[in-house]
């Protein structure tokens, strides 16, 4: 008992600690990592609200996706929304005492992980149908699939079927907060859930669920489309305008 | 008519999405260049030892320099929306020729060499050693992307293959395997001034000809100047456009414009070219270097606005980059955008009312317009987001009385490719060309026989070529295809200056 409860506080240390580590490294590279051109994909926005307008869209709607491929579009939005409230739901876990607006939040949730496995069961029928998703597929795509399904899966089973003690669940995450872990339940399907969750935020930073924090640095996204205006300079381009500024600058010479 | 060495795919109402077919594209590949003119642009003459080393250098690079490469190399998901958007795919069935399919050549490269998981699982994440074999693959299929960003405009990221194209170019550029057709080109830029390898004498030749061939045909002296000092206006345009059919035709417009806005211009020997291949090979060195012309001329003749003829990469680097590669401009005059594009000059003396068109003169025509990628997607003009559509419509239906456009999914920022641009527009490659365009080639049959569409109007000297070499191979028309300002060339109604021969000609306002 004591044991899984000191393996799972654990495993839980090092997945946030790689989850967190491992995303400020990466948002760090993308931020300090010029874009020494304007790329925006136009007609793009001519102001910086416009900017936050159209990345607002992409970010809640999916906006380019939906023109791209409606089923695509229908299937990712159901599972990210879905994933969305789920998310929100299990706050409850990690804060005491549980604001108002996630204890409302509460039976929408449970409606959110059946979206949420819905929409990732479509996302791979997908990868098996179409011939070019098929084509474009690896190993590790099918495998994070199957690992958001089973994370999906293992905590509706929990909700409808095997029911966990919760209680003791948020004790046990409160406890990690004051480095004094409480008893984890030893229940199979909670263990597997959690074991999952943890690999989850462990892999998040070195695959492709980089997508999230990537969207927000997209230069074709994230761009004003103001290049007449306003003369957009990379330092490095900066440098090497100070290199040779004889030749350019004078013709007649 | 053309004779084709492969199949010409058959055109369709609708452009139907092929199933895969793995390697359909293998073999083509453009002709790498020689030392002799990988030198000038600062490459190496062939492949270098090292090569391995180096191009994973150089990559290491390139993810410092460009957050565009970094962002999307990791980012992609698989989600597939780009697979079916790349007129080269559609045309050829090659499945590295989807977006997606392109980019994991450069991202399996990346993930061995640059990520934690692909370092210690390489065949789970799908990353590879950079091969000869690789290599191989990275010239043929970076060469099959017209760098047009159609795929940009659907994916939930903003992925942008150009920009993946580009770096894979210049990486391979820099261990000494370069293109033939963009590097060769872009020599003869820093030699003679142009990508056609025109010298000033033959351009004055040229000029004075069609300055003789439009006062023969309107009677009016109209002028079509070169390096005159103090000019206004510098007008920066394609070398096509004093060469071939029907671009000429766009710069005869060019200059019956001016004439009627009675504005002074000049065209500049010195920066007698207004394309810029230097983006086409990702090469920022070369590319500011050739944009560096531009500001030269401007300094040199004293004007005081620069405006850019009908050229579609040439107005994303005139518009989305020439303030950065060679700018300030701040010795221009500040009451006009730098660059404008000729189409927002005309369009602005037509708002104005200071233009008169006959349009019954365009009456043998029904008119279509092509919206060229990197205008319709890289590119702006006139003040609001999405004018670069509407401004050269506005100019079609100012000068034309019959204009349909082709199916809404293929224009606008949806537009394909015409299949020759982003450096493909050459010879060796014109089986992947003429696949290419199959696309676009669909929906213009399609308004050929509903509407009776006749000519489509573009504004780039590439679509203009490419589409004059692949209409014959499906049966249409080369002459099918008009410059834009040909069109306001055969409806402008221009009045005499004063030395032309009537005697009561009104001054220009």
């Amino acid at each position: 008992m004591a044991l899984l409860t000191y393996s799972y506080a654990a495993l839980f240390y090092v997945a946030a600690l790689v989850l967190v580590s491992g995303l400020v490294v990466k948002i760090v590279r993308y931020a300090r990592t010029p874009a020494p051109l304007k790329i925006p994909t136009t007609p793009a926005p001519t102001s910086r609200s416009g900017v936050a307008l159209r990345m607002t869209r992409e970010v809640v709607l999916f906006e380019s996706l939906f023109r791209g491929n409606k089923w695509t579009w229908i299937f990712g939005w159901i599972f990210h929304f879905g994933l969305f409230l789920v998310t929100l739901r299990h706050l409850r876990y990690f804060i005491e005492p549980v604001w108002a607006p996630i204890a409302l939040v509460q039976p929408f949730g449970i409606y959110g992980g059946i979206a949420m496995v819905i929409g990732l069961l479509g996302l791979w029928a997908r990868r098996f149908l179409v011939d070019r998703v098929r084509y474009i597929s690896s190993t590790s795509d099918h495998l994070m699939l199957a690992l958001l399904v089973l994370i999906g899966t293992s905590g509706l089973l929990m909700k409808f079927v095997f029911h966990t003690d919760v209680v003791a669940i948020k004790r046990f995450f409160l406890g990690l907060y004051a480095l004094d872990p409480q008893p984890l339940p030893a229940d199979p399907l909670l263990l597997l859930h959690l074991l999952l969750v943890a690999l989850l935020m462990i892999v998040f930073p070195y695959s492709k669920l980089l997508h999230a924090p990537g969207l927000f640095f997209s230069p074709t996204r994230n761009q004003v489309d103001d290049p007449r205006e306003r003369r957009h300079l990379a330092p490095w381009a900066r440098a090497l305008e100070q290199q040779a500024p004889a030749a350019s600058s004078d013709p007649r010479g | 008519m053309a004779k084709a060495t492969f199949d010409v795919p058959e055109l369709t109402p609708y452009t139907e999405v092929p199933a895969v077919t793995p390697g359909a594209m293998a073999h083509s590949a453009p002709f790498v260049s020689k030392a002799e003119f990988q030198g000038p642009l600062g490459f190496p003459g062939e492949l270098v030892e090292d090569w391995q080393t180096r191009a994973i250098d150089k990559m290491g690079e390139l993810l410092g320099k460009y957050r565009s490469l970094r962002v999307y190399l990791d980012s992609c998901v698989k989600c597939g929306a780009c697979t079916d958007k790349c007129h080269y795919f559609l045309g050829t069935q090659d499945p590295k020729n989807m977006p997606v399919g392109r980019q994991d050549l450069m991202r399996k490269v990346y993930r061995r060499y640059f990520t934690l998981g692909g370092r210690l699982f390489p065949k789970l994440v799908g990353a590879e050693d950079f091969t000869k074999e690789v290599l191989d693959d990275w010239y043929s299929y970076f060469h099959q992307c017209s760098q047009c960003r159609r795929c940009s405009v659907f994916c939930p990221y903003g992925i942008d293959t150009a920009e993946i194209s580009m770096a894979a170019r210049e990486i391979m550029d820099s261990i000494g395997v370069g293109q033939k057709y963009c590097n060769e080109i872009i020599g003869k830029v820093y030699k003679i001034g142009n990508n056609l390898g025109l010298p000033g004498p033959a351009l004055v030749d040229t000029l004075e000809g069609l300055e003789e061939d439009v006062f023969d045909e309107t009677g009016v002296k109209v002028r079509y100047p070169i390096d005159e000092e103090g000019a206004e206006i510098l007008l920066v345009t394609p070398s096509a456009d004093f060469f071939a059919e029907p671009h000429v035709d766009g710069l005869i417009g060019y200059g019956k414009v001016f004439h009627a806005a009675g504005v002074s211009w000049t065209l500049s020997s010195h920066a007698s070219e207004a394309a810029n291949f230097g983006m086409f090979i990702g090469s920022y060195d070369n590319m500011r270097r050739v944009a560096q012309r531009i500001r030269e001329a401007a300094i040199a003749l004293k004007v005081k606005r620069i405006v850019f003829g009908e050229c579609g990469h040439a107005w994303r680097v005139a518009y989305s980059f020439l303030n950065t590669l060679a700018g300030p401009w701040d010795f221009l005059d500040p009451r006009y955008p730098v660059p404008q594009h000729i189409c927002e000059f005309t369009h602005d003396l037509i708002e104005q009312g200071r233009l008169t068109f006959d349009k019954s003169e365009n009456d043998d025509k029904v008119i279509t317009f092509h919206d060229s990628c990197n205008v319709a997607r890289a590119s702006r003009m006139g003040e609001v987001p999405g004018g670069q559509f509407e401004i050269p419509r506005a100019i079609i239906r100012a000068t034309c009385n019959h204009f349909y456009d082709m199916d809404e999914d293929t224009i606008r920022d949806r537009t394909f490719c015409c299949g020759g641009g982003g450096g493909l527009l050459t010879d060796d490659l014109i089986e992947l060309r003429v696949k290419g365009a199959k696309p676009r080639l669909d929906a213009l049959n399609n308004v050929m026989q509903e509407k009776g569409v006749t000519h489509m109007a573009a504004i780039c000297a590439i679509c203009k070529s490419q589409f004059t070499k692949v209409l014959p191979y499906y049966g249409m028309e080369m002459d099918q295809i008009v410059s834009l300002h040909q069109l306001v060339s055969n409806a402008i109604v221009l009045e005499g200056g004063e030395d032309d021969d009537e005697e009561d000609a009104p001054a220009a306002a």
